[in-house]
C-alpha cells in the first residue's frame, strides 16, 4: 500500500516547488551574511556564536572573511569596517536615548468626575511604553463592560477613555500584565512593558461654575 | 474616492513604466513608513479581483500554480491593506506577501523572495553597492556592472520597468526588489546613472512590518 501511497506525495513535492527555509538573525532580524551591514554586528555576532556555532564558523571564520572580499579593495574594505563601527556606536546611543525616554515617561490614570456620582476615567501615556491604544481601550472597555475609547484630549495627544470610575481597576491590571515571573494573565499581554513605578492616579474635580 | 488629483496628471504620462517611475519617486517607496500613520485600511479582496490578481502573477512572476497554491492557498482569502499614495499591500493572515504601488507590477517583499527566489529575475551588485542599497539608494549602472555585479547576458536581456530581484556579492540570498530603469544591454553600453530603482530592501519599513 505504502508503494502506491509514495508516487502521488512525491509528484506534488516535484509540481509545488518548496519554499527556501530562511534564518534570520535574532539581533537585527537580517539574514545572518546581512549582519555586517546592520548597526549591531558585535551583538549579532555574539549572538550567533552563542545560538548556532556552525553558521558562525560558516560567516565569521577566516577563510570566509576572506572570500568575502571578493573585488572589493583592501582600503574601502577596511572604510567600510570603521564606518560599521561608528554606526554601532550611533544606534547604541540612539537605544539609549530611547530606554532613558521610557524611563522618564510617565501614565498617568486620572479620574474625571463628569456628574457628582459619575465618572470617567482617561489614561495617558501608554503609547510611550509601546502599547497599542486601541487594542488597550478595546480591552478595557470588554472587561468593564463600559465605553472605551481613544481619544484625542486638548492638546492633540491621544487618550484612552473609559466610562466609569475604573482607576484603581486598571491600575491593577497594568500591574498584574507586568509582575515578573508570570507571563502576564490571558489578554494582558497587549499591557506588557510598561513600568508601574511610572504610574501615577490622579483626580480631577469638577469646577462648579463649568456645570452645565 | 478614484478621483484624486493624481487620477488627472496621469493623462501626462503616455507610457505606464515612466508614471510608475514617477510615482516611485514621489512616494519614497518604504523607507519612512509608519504603519500607525500610513495604513488607511484594510478591506477583504473580492474573490473575483482575486482571480484577476492571480493569473497577473502567474503571468508576470516566474512562478507555476502549484508554488502559487503554495503560497496563496485558494481557499484562503487575501487581505488588500491600503496605504497613503496608492500603495497596497496584500497580506495573508497579516503576513505581507506582496504590494503594489499605484498599478504598478505587482512586487514581493523580500522575505517572501527569500523563501521563493526563482519568482523574480536576478541581478546582482558588487560589494561596495550593498551598504547604498541597505541606506535605500537607487543602483546605479556601474554597480552592476563591474566585476562583483551581475546582468543576465544578452540573450536574455531585460527590458527597462521590469522587477528584478537584487542579489550581492559574495551573499546566498537577495537583498533587495527594485525596477529596472534601463534596459540591461542599455545598462552596460551607458554604464552610468540610475539603472535600477530599489523599492524595498533587507532593513527597510516593509521589512520590519512582520504582522499587519
Amino acid at each position: 500500500m505504502a508503494a502506491t501511497v509514495d508516487p502521488t506525495s512525491t509528484q506534488l513535492e516535484k509540481r509545488a516547488t518548496p519554499p527556501v527555509q530562511m534564518f534570520y538573525c535574532g539581533v537585527c532580524t537580517y539574514p545572518p551574511e546581512y549582519c555586517e551591514f546592520g548597526n549591531s554586528l558585535s551583538k549579532c555576532k555574539e549572538w550567533l556564536q552563542a545560538q548556532h556555532p556552525d553558521l558562525y564558523e560558516k560567516y565569521y571564520s577566516d577563510v570566509a572573511l576572506k572570500a568575502k572580499l571578493g573585488t572589493i579593495s583592501q582600503e574601502a574594505q577596511s572604510r567600510l569596517e570603521e564606518e560599521t563601527i561608528k554606526k554601532e556606536a550611533k544606534a547604541d546611543a540612539k537605544a539609549d536615548a530611547a530606554r532613558k525616554k521610557k524611563l522618564a515617561s510617565q501614565v498617568i490614570i486620572k479620574r474625571i468626575e463628569r456628574n457628582k456620582r459619575k465618572f470617567v476615567t482617561s489614561i495617558r501615556g501608554l503609547e510611550a511604553f509601546g502599547v497599542d491604544l486601541k487594542k488597550a481601550a478595546k480591552l478595557f472597555a470588554q472587561r468593564f463592560a463600559t465605553g472605551g475609547s481613544v481619544t484625542k484630549n486638548a492638546a492633540g495627544i491621544d487618550e484612552i477613555v473609559v466610562q466609569g470610575d475604573v482607576s484603581q481597576e486598571i491600575y491593577d491590571m497594568i500591574a498584574e500584565a507586568n509582575e515578573d515571573g508570570k507571563g502576564g494573565k490571558k489578554g494582558l499581554d497587549i499591557l506588557k512593558g510598561v513600568l508601574i513605578d511610572n504610574i501615577e492616579l490622579v483626580e480631577e474635580k469638577r469646577k462648579k461654575d463649568t456645570e452645565q | 474616492m478614484r478621483t484624486s488629483p493624481s487620477h488627472a496628471s496621469q493623462a501626462f504620462f503616455t507610457d505606464r513604466t515612466q508614471r510608475w517611475q514617477v510615482l516611485l519617486q514621489h512616494r519614497g517607496m518604504f523607507k519612512k513608513f509608519q504603519p500607525s500613520t500610513d495604513i488607511v485600511g484594510q478591506t477583504p479582496v473580492k474573490s473575483s479581483v482575486q482571480r484577476g490578481i492571480r493569473s497577473t502573477l502567474l503571468s508576470s512572476w516566474k512562478i507555476d500554480t502549484e508554488t502559487l497554491e503554495e503560497i496563496w492557498p485558494k481557499k484562503e482569502s487575501i487581505v488588500h491593506v491600503k496605504c497613503r499614495d496608492h500603495l497596497s499591500i496584500y497580506a495573508l493572515h497579516g503576513e505581507p506577501l506582496f504590494f503594489q504601488g499605484h498599478d504598478g507590477p505587482y512586487l514581493p517583499t523580500v522575505r517572501l523572495l527569500h523563501k521563493y527566489p526563482f519568482i523574480l529575475p536576478h541581478v546582482r551588485i558588487d560589494r561596495g553597492a550593498i551598504r547604498f542599497l541597505l541606506a535605500g539608494a537607487h543602483m546605479m549602472c556601474p554597480g552592476l556592472t563591474s566585476a562583483g555585479g551581475w546582468l543576465p547576458p544578452a540573450d536574455a536581456a531585460l527590458p527597462a520597468g521590469t522587477a528584478v530581484a537584487f542579489d550581492a556579492e559574495g551573499k546566498e540570498f537577495a537583498v533587495g526588489v527594485g525596477i529596472t530603469k534601463l534596459g540591461t544591454e542599455e545598462m552596460r553600453a551607458v554604464n552610468k546613472g540610475i539603472a535600477v530603482e530599489s523599492v524595498t530592501y533587507v532593513g527597510d519599513d516593509l521589512w520590519a512590518l512582520q504582522k499587519l
